[in-house]
């Protein structure tokens, strides 16, 4: 037999886990502000992060889901795109939230049990939280057709985890987004763990990458611990497909450090080993390992840097808490853009038993 | 079939042209096309084909294959497209080849399309039409003669239409593609061909929240949608003839409903009759029972009668006549509705 098709996938890394440069570093990376802007993010939401599992610890907020350790990931990819292209996350993509502008207040107030979180101030076209799997692969497609339709040199792009790669509609996403050429990247975060499922369980298929090539786009591996890999590998992936040259689905290899969510416990089926290890590639230190022998960064810069960050998160978390609670209108205002007569009296019906306006 | 919807000129100054349904239905795509440069239409085999039943004939040749888009064979990605370029600017007409395929699209009509506007506090919306083929006696194979409707009116903040005429049908589709909110548009199958109406092409748009008094009456009111409005009346003829007067009600906007045509006539007739071809259980008729329970219960002068299909899979098409609600079905309920 003869062989009609083959493939390849490649890996990229920039950085090593010691913050050793591999090679040559594109040329973002010469840019001392820049890096030191994408490390200060990464730092801030991992402040962040450990301040919203706390707050959920004490009942002042909802189930939440964990960014510990994907920090590298999110934040190459919010530093990749351009403020007008169109992101369709999953729900702890907060690195690349906020550097789009999404604020932690309102990342807080949806966690908090508020529709009102997801109406950002700041990236107008970025689609909410995407509790159901998968689901917002197609929207990115979407987006990505309403923008080809149009001629607008803009991009989509979704995240999805490793383990939403197993649902159909990350499969017709990819599908479509080739069939049609549409301008969209699909950023797979592959931390090793779907809840209690490790990749290895959920797919035979040695990359997650490969799925790419079944639908006809490429697919590319990338360390998900190394900001400069993640936003070199995934800017390149954008501006093609601004350009006109098709999807792309990048995988980022990263640990979920975290439970899946504050109402997990992944000691009942991690083992502490994989942990521990995960930790020693964790995305900070190399970054701050890279930085600091680029003289760019020093321990007093990291000292007075975790101060801000701590008072930022305060500050948000001030706001979050300070914020009066919706009003029992707020069911029914935006169903539609008009409330049928039926909404209008079940409005009316809410008033009288429910919360009183500005009130807890 | 040739695409007459689309080609024809503009006959409001001569004759207006009398339409099959699906023409109709072609005509308000292209209308609202030529209108509102933010109109497309997706679905499968709806481009050079102009789809399996020819409701978008003509359209892809008339304004081009972005505009007119065949997607690949998957309703979950029909409609995950739809919320995508909705959000973004374009309003999509989707078409679903066959109700009985629509589920897969379910996941994103749900948890996406219909909570968009909600879920953002209105930053984002989704103005989609989802277009689909309901109902049998069409002789189809399996999986093709569904209604279900009643799924569909369960889920907040998606409209659900169902025409009985090609007028209907023009008028009730411009106002789904216009309306700024999801809209369900329910197209019974066995109306596509089943006659010819004159249909202006004025690009006049009908209202999603109200009913049409079909005939009016005094005896007994009885509601109906879609296909069932020909099998209701047909039994309303009868009923004449037997000197019953029955005003019948076309629900058209099976969500919302509107209550208020629906009491106002009952609280003329005294009596009320439901029919409809999906399975009775929690059926649209269920609904429309209670409010009539809730609002005009002293109204009524005898039990409200369901004619309904069978809480039974609606079967292949050697049986799907026994299915479908009958005409004498109707007439024996309405008379039962007069028994002493």
């Amino acid at each position: 037999m003869k062989t009609v098709a083959a493939f390849n996938i490649e890996y990229e890394q920039l950085l090593d886990p010691s913050g050793n440069a591999t090679g040559e570093l594109p040329a973002f990376a010469r840019d001392a502000d820049e890096l030191l802007r994408m490390y200060r993010l990464m730092t801030l939401v991992r402040v962040f992060d450990t301040k919203a599992v706390n707050l959920q610890r004490t009942g002042q907020l909802g189930t939440y889901a964990s960014c510990l350790g994907h920090e590298a990931t999110h934040i190459g990819v919010g530093a990749a795109m351009h403020a007008d292209d169109v992101l369709a996350p999953v729900y702890r993509e907060y690195g690349t939230q906020l550097w789009r502008g999404v604020t932690m207040k309102e990342i807080l107030t949806y966690w908090g049990g508020d529709e009102r979180g997801n109406d950002f101030a700041g990236p107008r076209g970025d689609f909410a939280w995407c509790v159901p799997i998968a689901t917002q692969t197609l929207h990115a497609a979407g987006a990505a057709m309403a923008f080809k339709i149009r001629g607008e040199r803009r991009c989509a792009l979704a995240y999805i985890g490793d383990g939403g790669t197993s649902e159909g509609a990350f499969y017709e996403a990819i599908n479509v987004a080739g069939a049609c050429a549409l301008p969209v990247v699909f950023v797979i975060v592959n931390n090793g763990w779907a809840i209690s499922m490790p990749v290895s369980a959920q797919t035979a298929a040695q990359t997650l990458a490969q799925k790419a090539v079944a639908a006809g786009i490429r697919g590319i591996q990338v360390d998900g611990n190394d900001v400069i890999a993640v936003r070199h590998v995934v800017g390149s992936a954008v501006e093609a497909a601004r350009a006109g040259a098709g999807p792309c689905v990048v995988e980022a290899l990263t640990y979920r450090l975290s439970d899946h969510t504050t109402a997990d416990d992944a000691s009942r089926y991690r083992p502490d080993e994989e942990v521990k290890r995960a930790w020693s590639l964790e995305p900070l230190l190399r970054t701050r390992a890279f930085l600091t022998k680029a003289r760019l960064w020093d321990a007093d810069k990291e000292q007075a840097w975790a101060r801000e960050c701590a008072a930022s998160v305060e500050a948000a978390v001030g706001e979050y808490l300070a914020a009066p609670k919706p009003t029992t209108d707020a069911m029914f205002d935006y169903l539609f853009a008009t409330p049928p007569k039926q909404l209008q009296e079940q409005r009316a019906t809410a008033r009288r038993y429910g919360a009183k306006p500005g009130g807890h | 079939m040739p695409p007459r919807a689309v080609t024809a000129p503009n006959q409001a100054d001569t004759e207006l042209a009398k339409l099959t349904m699906v023409e109709a239905i072609a005509m308000a795509h292209a209308w609202e096309m030529q209108h509102d440069p933010s109109v497309v239409v997706i679905g499968q085999d709806v481009g050079l084909n102009g789809g399996v039943f020819r409701a978008t004939a003509g359209l892809q040749q008339r304004f081009g294959k972005q505009r007119v888009q065949d997607t690949p064979l998957a309703e979950a990605t029909i409609a995950g497209l739809a919320v995508g370029m909705a959000a973004h600017g374009i309003k999509p007409v989707a078409e679903i080849q066959f109700m009985g395929f629509l589920y897969p699209a379910l996941d994103q009509i749900v948890n996406h399309m219909s909570r968009m506007r909600y879920r953002t506090r209105g930053r984002l919306s989704c103005p989609v039409v989802v277009r689909m083929p309901h109902g049998g006696g069409i002789h189809a194979p399996e999986h093709h003669s569904e209604s279900t409707e009643s799924m569909l009116c369960h889920i907040p903040g998606i409209r659900v239409v169902c025409p009985s005429s090609p007028a209907r049908a023009y008028g009730l589709l411009l106002a789904a593609i216009r309306d700024p909110d999801p809209v369900m548009f329910l197209e019974p199958a066995r109306l596509y061909r089943a006659v010819r109406q004159e249909v202006a092409d004025d690009g006049r748009a009908l209202p999603l929240d109200v009913c049409h008094l079909l005939r009016e009456g005094t005896d007994v009111t009885i509601v109906t949608w879609g296909a069932m409005t020909a099998e209701t009346l047909r039994a309303v003829a009868e009923l004449d003839q037997e000197g019953i007067s029955a005003e019948v009600i076309d629900l058209a906007t099976l969500s919302p409903i509107d209550s208020a045509t629906i009491l106002a006539s009952v609280a003329k007739t005294g009596r009320l009759v439901i029919v409809h071809e999906a399975v009775r259980n929690l059926g649209v008729g269920a609904e429309i029972a209670a409010i009539v329970a809730e609002h005009g219960l002293y109204d009524l002068q005898a039990p409200i009668q369901r004619v309904t299909g069978f809480d039974t899979i609606m079967p292949l098409f050697k049986l799907e006549q026994d299915y479908i609600p009958s005409a004498q079905r109707i007439v024996d309920a309405v008379q039962l509705t007069l028994a002493d």
